[in-house]
C-alpha cells in the first residue's frame, strides 16, 4: 500500500532524513516512534508529499508521489491525515469542515457530503456538535472531528502525525479509543506517536527512528521484547518508566 | 475678515458639496475594493515560490510605496496617456478624463498598500492550515480561496479598514486635477464666494467627524475579533 524507498531529505545542508526505507501493507498498523528531531513527522509528511524530499521515491497504491505526472491533489484526497494541532478550519462550522473537501475534491453533492460527514461524526461520538465552530470544542473533541473529516473522504490509508501530543492528558484516551477502533476495523494506518500503550494494543509493526534514520523496523513483539539497538532500548526505558 | 463670518454659505451650496462628498465616498469605496482585490493577487504573487513572479510583484509594490501619491496621480493623468499614445502609435493621446484617471490611479496605488496588509494576513495563517487543506486534496487556488484567504481577511479586517480611512483622506488630492470631490467642491465655493475660512473649517469638521467615528468603529470591531479568535 505504502512503499518508502531510500528517501533522503535535506534542509539546506542539514540532513533530516537519511536513506529511509520501509513499507506499510494493506490493513497494517505501523507505529513510528523516536526522540524529537528524529525525523518521524517529516517522514510521514513525505508520504502524501506535504514535505518534498530530494532523493528516493514513495509509492502509494501503485502511484509514485515524485512522478511529475501524478495528480498530487487526487492522491492526497485518498490518504487521510490527522495533525498534531488538529488543523480544523476555524472559520467554518464542524459540518462545513466535514463536507468541504468532499464537495470540492470528490465532487459529491451537498446532501451526500453532509450525510457522509454526519455519519462519521456519529462514529467519533460527536453528532450533537455538528453546528458548532471548532473553537467551541475541547482539544480531544477537535481531534476526533479531524479524524471524522479525514474518514469522510473514504481514504485507503490514514496517516497520524502525533495526534495526541497537543492534548491534555484526560483527553488522550478518547482520541486513542477512536484510533484503536479504526485499527481493529482493518484500516491501513501509519502513526507517529509516543503512546506505547496504543502501539502494544494494535500495532503490527514498530519503526524506531533516530537522527533521520530508521534504526529499528520490527514486529511489535520483537520491538517490545528486546529491541536490537541500544538507542531504542534507551528510548523505551525512558518513556516506559514514568 | 474673521469677525465677518457667514456660515450660511454652507447651506446655500450644500447640494453641490454633497455631490462632491458622494464622489469622494465612491472613489474611496471603489479604490478600497479594487485595491483589496488586486492587492490580494499581488500578495499571492509576492509569496510565490516562482522567483520571476515574486520579484515582479515586489518591484511593483516597492515602486508604488516609494513614490509620493501626488506624483503617481500626476503620472497617470498627465504622462500615462502620452505614453499609451506613443506605444500604440495613435495620433492623439486617449481621453481618459480626470475622474476616470483618478479611479485607475487609486486602485493601482492602493493595491500596493493592501498587498502588504494581505501578505501579512496570509503569513499569519499557520503552515498547518495550509497542510491540512492540501492533505484533504484541495489544490493551491482552492486552499487559498476556501481556507487561507477567508481567515487572512478576518485577521486583517481592522487594518484594511484603517487603511481605507487613510485612503478616504488621500482621495482629496484629486482636487488638484480639478476634480470636484468634497475638497474640490468646497475650494470652488470658497473661491467663488470668498468664503475660505468658513468652507475650509466646514470641510475639516466633516472629515474629522467621519474619520473619527469610523476609526472608533474599527477599534470596536478589533476588540470583537480579538475575543472570537
Amino acid at each position: 500500500m505504502i512503499e518508502i524507498n531510500n528517501i533522503s531529505k535535506w534542509y539546506g545542508s542539514f540532513q533530516v532524513l537519511s536513506d529511509c526505507t520501509t513499507s506499510v501493507k494493506k490493513g497494517e498498523v505501523v507505529v513510528v516512534c523516536g526522540p524529537s528531531g528524529s525525523g518521524k513527522s517529516t517522514l510521514i509528511k513525505c508520504v502524501n508529499a506535504l514535505e518534498p524530499f530530494q532523493k528516493g521515491d514513495i509509492i502509494v497504491d501503485g502511484i509514485s508521489v515524485t512522478d511529475p505526472k501524478t495528480n498530487l491533489s487526487k492522491l492526497r484526497a485518498r490518504i487521510g491525515m490527522v495533525f498534531q494541532n488538529f488543523e480544523l478550519f476555524p472559520h467554518m462550522r464542524i459540518t462545513d469542515n466535514l463536507t468541504l473537501a468532499q464537495i470540492k475534491v470528490l465532487g459529491r453533492s451537498r446532501e451526500e457530503a453532509a450525510a457522509r460527514g454526519l455519519k462519521m461524526l456519529e462514529r467519533v461520538g460527536l453528532k450533537e456538535q455538528a453546528h458548532k465552530f471548532p473553537g467551541q470544542l475541547s482539544g480531544g473533541q477537535q481531534q476526533r472531528v479531524a479524524i471524522a473529516r479525514a474518514l469522510a473522504m473514504d481514504p485507503i490509508a490514514m496517516l497520524f502525525d502525533e495526534p495526541t501530543s497537543a492534548l491534555d492528558p484526560e483527553m488522550i484516551n478518547e482520541v486513542l479509543d477512536v484510533m484503536v477502533e479504526l485499527a481493529k476495523e482493518g484500516m491501513t494506518m501509519m502513526c507517529v506517536t509516543h503512546e506505547m500503550g496504543f502501539a502494544r494494543k494494535v500495532a503490527h509493526r514498530v519503526i524506531f527512528m533516530d537522527q533521520g534514520r530508521i534504526v529499528e523496523d520490527d514486529t511489535k513483539d520483537e520491538f517490545f521484547g528486546k529491541p536490537r539497538s541500544e538507542r531504542a532500548q534507551q528510548f523505551l526505558s525512558k518513556i516506559l518508566h514514568h | 475678515m474673521i469677525g465677518d463670518l457667514d456660515f450660511e454659505v454652507i447651506g446655500r451650496s450644500l447640494p453641490y458639496l454633497l455631490r462632491g462628498l458622494q464622489y469622494t465616498v465612491q472613489l474611496t469605496v471603489v479604490a478600497a475594493l479594487g485595491g483589496t482585490f488586486f492587492g490580494t493577487l499581488l500578495a499571492m504573487a509576492r509569496l510565490s515560490s516562482f522567483r520571476p513572479v515574486s520579484l515582479t510583484a515586489a518591484g511593483y509594490v516597492n515602486l508604488m510605496r516609494s513614490v509620493p501619491l501626488l506624483l503617481v496621480i500626476f503620472w497617470f493623468y498627465f504622462l500615462a496617456p502620452v505614453i499609451v499614445q506613443s506605444v500604440m502609435g495613435w495620433e492623439r493621446p486617449p481621453q481618459i478624463g480626470a475622474e476616470r484617471s483618478a479611479y485607475i490611479t487609486f486602485i493601482m496605488f492602493e493595491a500596493a498598500y493592501f498587498c502588504e496588509i494581505m501578505r501579512a494576513g496570509i503569513q499569519s495563517i499557520s503552515k498547518g492550515q495550509v497542510g491540512a487543506a492540501f492533505a484533504l486534496g484541495l489544490n493551491y487556488w482552492q486552499a487559498m480561496k476556501l481556507v487561507i484567504l477567508p481567515q487572512a481577511f478576518r485577521n486583517m479586517l481592522p487594518v484594511l479598514l484603517t487603511q481605507t480611512i487613510v485612503l478616504f483622506q488621500d482621495v482629496s488630492l484629486v482636487s488638484l486635477l480639478n476634480v470636484t470631490d468634497f475638497v474640490g467642491a468646497s475650494v470652488k465655493i470658497a473661491q467663488r464666494d470668498s468664503r475660505v475660512v468658513e468652507m475650509y473649517a466646514f470641510v475639516a469638521v466633516v472629515y474629522f467627524i467621519l474619520c473619527y467615528s469610523l476609526s472608533t468603529l474599527v477599534k470596536q470591531l478589533q476588540r470583537r475579533i480579538a475575543i472570537i479568535h
